[in-house]
């Protein structure tokens, strides 16, 4: 009777198992890699918007605070974007027939708002609340890094929940006078970082912050 | 098995290659073929309607269930148990005995541990079809992910996760391992290429040389010293499920024993009935012979009656220590509304039961297969006691709920035993030996060496 195998089938059948578990760790190496890469989480990427508008114009350029925009970022959940009536109380007298306004001036004339793409965005089942964290002194930059340096705007941080983690197990060296949070350059504390530390413990104590409970799940997940 | 004494080497030989022939006739020239063809036909009906009720589960998510909130967990989680259950009596068989030296067992082992093996995996099903978000499952896992979660080891979930995980691989390897010398059988008796090239491939390249039996010994028993204590650890675990929730009716102390000794009730009735059908069917009775249905059924009622001390002392637990909420809670099983699963636990697993005191009726095969048969539908209903009556109504009116299973929790569940565990079981009985041949054959030689002294 003929053989059923030829001499080389025993090798052939593990360098087959063998590639294999290669291809095992290298899908699992891939996919560890692509959670965590700017492609998945969009840290740097750009994002069209109906009208270019640049933040780094208005911010560095002109020195128009944050808040004069986002509205509510200190009183609720949501910082808000811009009705058209805010673009208008400048745009009405400055710029008034620049054609890359005309999207403006028509969403202005018809009613209809302006459609921008989100860029900063954490999922529907995170709650996160803008008011709390700025009230308590966490500066704008922390989240949304050098927005006066984004000509179109970009994710600064990957709003991973490590991410989110990584400050709420720690808030203390995240934490700045309130007054100071939409300050983007704000460098006092780079010459004395013994204040630092000594402001961020003080405020975890005066507004009652628990790290411990700041972890726990139903603090963002309700 | 203990016909000749005197047997010459030769005729000793001539007897070993009859049992061989015996057994890998089933895979190689299937005898009765149309009736497992429409065995399978029925099965594959099972499996459309397993697949259909699955597809719907997803779509709808477990709302389509019958689960409300006082009782969350339902069939899906009875099911589960009642698989794992099944599945134990297979590695007890197998393993235990195995280690034990226990020759008879060798009648019994290989398609014990096939039905361990389907049997686990349609339990390891179940968790994952309720989870509602199944498509998540793996995060019970450990690995490290960009959400900083670490599963919570002090949850006897987690430690569900990696018992169920933990016993699949075991008893797919102890299985594995246990089939490779014949599956070279069937290689070496394959006709065909396709059939030499499959049960080459799964053969591993086994030639029966000296050093490959001494490897494959060491490998087999180690194993199973592995697989025995998991037997324990895990259906342990599984009413830790239970008794980590502080509910009345779930903390009396005796529920790992109970649980445990439980599942080998239950698995032990189901090996009794397939050891009878396919005694049947085959025409093996000079290999699972009157011996092995005598012993089953004495394993049976041994185990029997240790389950059934276990609802004698869950009874007592209730009573001695008189709290309000555990009273209600036994008394509602007694009475309330699903009191039939609790009295239909008790007929079935312990009533007829009591006829395999006698020996006529164990090694009747009639009579074990019909008492394995009460006392698997028995066990399914304790399973769906413990649950239900105990989740339905605990400390507060205000969570007092009623619970009954949908359509799609019926239709999901006959399908899987349908289409997931006789599906893959009747495949493994047609193209794979049943029982193990070359274990039979040592323990006959063993056993005719020690009576003969030489």
């Amino acid at each position: 009777m003929a053989q059923i195998f030829t001499a080389s089938a025993d090798t052939r059948l593990r360098a087959f198992f063998l590639i294999m578990l290669l291809v095992v760790l290298g899908v699992a190496a891939f996919a560890g890699g692509l959670a965590d890469s700017t492609y998945v989480t969009m840290v740097g990427w750009f994002r069209d918007q109906p009208v270019p508008f640049s933040h780094q114009h208005h911010v560095q350029g002109l020195g128009i605070d944050c808040r004069y925009c986002h509205t509510g970022v200190e009183t609720s959940a949501q910082a808000g974007l811009p009705a058209t009536h805010v673009c208008m109380t400048c745009h009405s007298q400055v710029w008034t027939g620049a054609p890359l306004l005309a999207l403006v001036r028509q969403s202005f004339a018809s009613g209809t708002p302006l459609e921008w793409n989100r860029v900063a965005k954490v999922p529907d089942y995170v709650y996160f609340n803008h008011s709390i964290h700025v009230t308590r002194g966490v500066p704008c930059v922390e989240c949304h890094g050098r927005i006066d340096e984004m000509p179109l705007t970009a994710r600064a941080q990957p709003f991973q929940m490590q991410w989110c983690l990584s400050c709420h197990r720690d808030p203390a060296p995240h934490l700045r006078p309130p007054e100071q949070v939409t300050q983007m350059d704000w460098s006092d504390w780079e010459r004395d970082p013994q204040a630092h530390k000594d402001y961020g413990a003080l405020m975890v104590q005066a507004y009652g912050i628990e790290p411990d409970k700041l972890v726990q799940c139903n603090t963002c997940h309700r | 098995m203990s016909e000749a004494v005197d047997h010459p080497g030769s005729q000793r030989r001539a007897e070993g290659s009859r049992v061989t022939r015996q057994i890998m006739r089933i895979p190689t020239r299937y005898p009765g073929k149309w009736v497992w063809d429409l065995c399978f036909l029925i099965c594959l009906c099972f499996l459309v309607l397993f697949l259909v009720s699955v597809v719907i589960l997803f779509r709808n998510g477990v709302g389509v269930w019958g689960n409300t909130i006082p009782v969350n967990w339902g069939l899906a989680i009875s099911n589960y148990i009642f698989f794992v259950g099944i599945g134990h009596a297979g590695t007890l068989i197998s393993a235990m005995l195995l280690l034990l030296n226990e020759h008879w067992r060798n009648a019994l082992n290989r398609f014990a541990e096939a039905m361990t093996l389907v049997a686990v995996i349609c339990a390891g099903l179940y968790p994952i079809l309720h989870l509602g978000r199944f498509w998540r499952f793996y995060w019970m896992a450990p690995y490290p992910n960009t959400m900083d979660l670490w599963p919570q080891f002090k949850s006897p979930l987690t430690w569900d996760f990696f018992a169920v995980l933990t016993y699949l691989i075991v008893s797919f390897l102890f299985w594995y391992i246990g089939l490779v010398p014949d599956l070279a059988t069937m290689r070496d008796r394959a006709k065909k290429r396709g059939g030499q090239v499959f049960y080459g491939v799964l053969a591993l390249g086994w030639r029966g040389s000296a050093r490959h039996w001494a490897r494959w010994n060491q490998s087999y028993r180690i194993t199973a010293a592995i697989a025995v204590p998991l037997v324990v650890s895990v259906h342990s675990e599984i009413s830790l499920l239970f008794a980590a929730g502080p509910i009345p009716g779930w903390t009396s102390t005796v529920f790992p024993p109970y649980f445990v000794l439980g599942a080998a009730f239950s698995g032990f009735a189901v090996v009794s009935m397939i050891a009878v059908v396919l005694r049947f069917a085959f025409r093996l009775e000079e290999i699972v012979t009157d011996r092995h249905l005598d012993l089953l059924g004495q394993l049976l009622l041994a185990c029997g009656m240790m389950t059934a001390f276990g609802y004698v002392a869950e009874i007592f637990d209730a009573l001695y220590a008189g709290e309000k909420q555990d009273l209600q809670t036994l008394f509602d099983r007694f009475t309330g509304e699903n009191a039939w699963s609790y009295w239909g636990a008790v007929i079935l697993n312990f009533l007829p039961l009591q006829l395999l005191w006698w020996k006529r009726m164990r090694i009747f095969p009639v009579t074990l297969f019909l008492i394995g048969l009460s006392v698997t539908v028995g066990m399914w209903l304790e399973r769906y006691m413990l649950l239900v009556t105990t989740l339905y109504r605990d400390y507060l009116v205000s969570s007092y709920g009623s619970y009954a299973p949908s359509f799609w929790e019926w239709s999901l569940f006959i399908g899987m035993i349908g289409g997931v565990f006789l599906l893959p079981f009747l495949l493994f009985i047609r193209f794979f030996p049943a029982i193990s041949a070359f274990e039979i054959k040592e323990s006959q030689f063993e056993d005719q060496g020690e009576r003969q002294g030489d």
